[in-house]
């Protein structure tokens, strides 16, 4: 990273980006490189790889993303790691995921968060099954861009034909994902060709190099600025003499902007008031908007507590019990219908049985098993829930914040699923 | 510092995402403490628990486990920080327990690992139930696969193969009897954006962050300056060098950098272009094997 002076740094923005695949695909060679080349590895990192590299011609930059003991000693990814490098236009944080069928969890948790998922592909191999299910997993998360990297294309002679046949049909496949954004590079990670730079190996290439892509997807337009959301977090109630009548409502805007003086209704109880003041960590706010984290202050004194929510009273969302979602089951013992469950949607905690599963999803030729009887660890499936509260929802193709949930087992207090709001069907 | 594209910077979304995190803690568990050292991150971290319920106060303690080994300056800077916030200060001190006979003393003089146990022992005393820690996913690897709410046994344990997933924000804070939740809300920030918050919201750091002359020894390649810890021994050759510190920690193990740094845009400026890790630069502790960190992780260290 270039010398940069700290105002600089107070105007760069945050590119979240999740990477799927595995050690076969020159994943972790891949990071290493972006790692390498934009200056994010040290030299006591780099001569500690260096000493592990033996053998071969050169040093083994997949060991830089090496990580716990055990996957040292298998030579496997199991857990996903947050990885952070910056250039100076973007900083990056990376959640580095494994890439085989049983991690699934793992890759769900890692794109939950991410604006860019990138999916590797060898080359050699062209799309395989594993590519398909990287790609739906980061559809379903509802990650707005998404980068397929062609690696190693050292190893089919930068072929164009292969690259552009690997192209088109994920083109053809990704137009059934509903996703937005595709851009599919041809990349050497060993060799570092259209990492950082453009190689000279594909002049038939005209598109950016990945980290170029990186720097400059445009990721602004893809908050939801219409729809005024504010899960109330905490109330704070200083009690002290200097602030004696004070009382806020703090928490994370989900979506929308709010100001001073809107016409604001706050749910369950469906009461209307305005905002008298917003609160931000430096004092008094213009506005607010997602992500910021603010306390907002309502011209009455109503009774407002953690898990209700302020909205517009022209734009709130469904105040429901019944959530249709698709779920992403992270536990060793399966969901079953009929089985209790406790949910975590955005700051409000409630109990829930499921109802139903209507199918579960395979995730390799995205086939819909009706006739399943539950979800097992990894497993993919839509499933209804009756909550014993109402929720304040959205969907998740409109909004990843309110139309989010987690679930939890009231047993163990495992976190043991993630589910994604659908229409009711 | 926002902009008509209703975009935050790095520095204002890192922040908004701790505050939250911290909000969510203060929220969901009852005797939440935050461990305070008087290092930089614990700084950063207090500072953004003020934010978040500020105007009132901060409504949970804070912690030192303090090794009995640290820089005159940080405790100084530690007693007058928390006076300033009126947060209560729980001490929980190794030397007592070297005394008391719960712990002991490491032959190579690191108290690095008898914390451990000290800082367990004080947790089942006050019966807190989650720890807020300041360290980053970007120091060492063990820490880059940590979650931020990061589950631990009645033992304060650490199990690397089976942590809650955990997704978007929506963190699970449940606990059972005698378990506890650590938390890490500087999971995402790194050195040089710690940095650069220290710059931009002009918070106060001990002095020993900026560059002075001091006179220093020379042991395996790094700086190490006189004091009170440190004492030259046979053969080591003192110097007169301008060095200020990197990380803070016991004032026995902690090297010194060579620095021209007086002020702290002066660190950003060194930071951004140094080549070597915080840790590896200035730990003698973390030399030990590769794993150092994930093993003392797993023994319930912060």
């Amino acid at each position: 990273m270039a010398a940069e002076n700290t105002e600089h740094a107070a105007r760069k923005d945050i590119l979240r980006i999740a990477t799927a695949g595995s050690v076969d695909d020159g994943k972790s060679t891949l990071i290493g490189r972006l790692l390498y080349d934009s200056k994010a590895v040290f030299e006591d990192q780099y001569e500690a790889v260096e000493r592990a590299s033996v053998g071969g011609d050169y040093v083994n930059l997949a060991l830089l993303t090496d990580g716990l003991r055990a996957e040292r000693e298998q030579g496997i990814t199991i857990d996903v790691a947050y990885r952070y490098f910056a250039t100076p236009r973007r900083t990056f944080i990376m959640a580095d995921t494994p890439g085989h069928v049983q991690y699934t969890r793992n890759m769900v948790t890692g794109a939950s968060t991410a604006d860019l998922a990138i999916v590797l592909v060898d080359a050699r191999k062209g799309m395989l099954e594993q590519s398909r299910r990287h790609a739906f997993l980061a559809s379903l998360l509802r990650v707005p861009h998404l980068v397929v990297a062609v690696n190693k294309m050292d190893l089919v002679d930068w072929s164009e034909a292969t690259y552009e046949a690997i192209r088109d049909e994920f083109t053809s496949f990704a137009a059934k994902l509903n996703v937005p954004d595709l851009t599919v590079i041809p990349i050497s990670a060993l060799h570092g060709d259209n990492v950082v730079t453009r190689s000279t190996n594909s002049p038939w290439y005209d598109g950016p190099s990945l980290l170029h892509h990186l720097e400059h997807v445009h990721v602004a337009s893809d908050r939801n600025l219409v729809d005024t959301r504010f899960p109330v977090q905490y109330v704070i109630r200083p009690q002290s003499d200097d602030y004696h009548d004070y009382r806020g409502y703090a928490g994370t805007v989900a979506s929308g902007v709010f100001r001073p003086g809107d016409e604001v209704q706050v749910l369950p109880s469906g009461l209307t008031t305005t905002i008298a003041a917003i609160d931000g960590p430096r004092g008094p706010v213009d506005e607010a908007f997602a992500p910021m984290s603010v306390t907002i202050r309502l011209t009455d004194d109503l009774d407002v507590s953690r898990g209700d929510l302020i909205c517009r009273p022209a734009n709130a969302p469904h105040v429901t019990q019944d959530l249709d979602a698709m779920v992403s089951w992270m536990s060793d013992e399966p969901l079953r219908p009929g089985q209790r469950i406790a949910v975590k949607h955005t700051t409000r905690s409630v109990r829930a049985v499921v109802k139903e599963l209507q199918y579960r999803l395979d995730v390799n030729t995205l086939h819909r098993h009706t006739d399943a009887d539950g979800l097992g660890l990894n497993d993919i499936g839509r499933v209804r829930l009756r909550t014993t509260q109402p929720l304040f929802v959205d969907d998740y193709a409109r909004n990843r914040v309110t139309g989010r949930f987690i679930l939890i087992d009231e047993a163990t207090n495992a976190t043991v699923g993630a589910g994604m709001l659908t229409p009711t069907s | 510092m926002t902009t008509p594209d209703y975009r935050l910077s790095q520095l204002e979304t890192l922040e908004a995402e701790s505050i939250h995190m911290i909000r969510e803690v203060v929220a969901e568990l009852e005797r939440p403490v935050l461990l305070f050292s008087g290092g930089k991150d614990s700084i950063v971290m207090l500072e953004l628990a003020r934010k978040a319920f500020a105007p009132a106060r901060i409504p949970f303690p804070v912690m030192h486990v303090d090794t009995g080994l640290n820089f005159p300056d940080v405790l100084e800077f530690r007693d007058r920080r928390v006076a300033e916030l009126g947060v209560h200060l729980i001490v929980a001190s190794v030397p007592e327990a070297i005394a008391r006979g719960t712990v002991r003393e490491e032959p190579n003089g690191s108290r690095n690992r008898i914390q451990t146990p000290v800082l367990l022992d004080a947790v089942e005393k006050h019966g807190f139930t989650a720890l807020f820690g300041g360290a980053r996913r970007d120091e060492d690897k063990a820490r880059a696969k940590e979650r931020v709410f990061s589950f631990r046994d009645e033992f304060g344990q650490w199990d690397p193969k089976n942590q809650r997933p955990e997704l978007w924000d929506l963190y699970n804070g449940r606990i059972h009897l005698g378990e506890s939740i650590r938390v890490f809300p500087l999971s995402n920030w790194t050195e040089l954006d710690i940095w650069q918050y220290i710059a931009v919201e002009n918070i106060a750091i001990p002095p020993l962050y900026l560059a002075q002359e001091r006179d220093v020894v020379e042991r395996q390649g790094m700086l190490y300056a006189v004091n009170e810890f440190i004492t030259p021994r046979e053969g080591e050759q003192v110097r007169r060098e301008t060095v200020r510190y990197r990380t803070v920690g016991d004032a026995n193990l902690t090297a010194a950098v060579l620095s021209t740094a007086t002020t702290v845009d002066d660190v950003i400026a060194e930071i951004s272009v140094t080549r070597m890790t915080e840790r590896g630069a200035t730990r003698g502790d973390d030399k030990v094997s590769d794993a150092a960190m994930e093993d003392r992780k797993k023994e319930g260290y912060f």
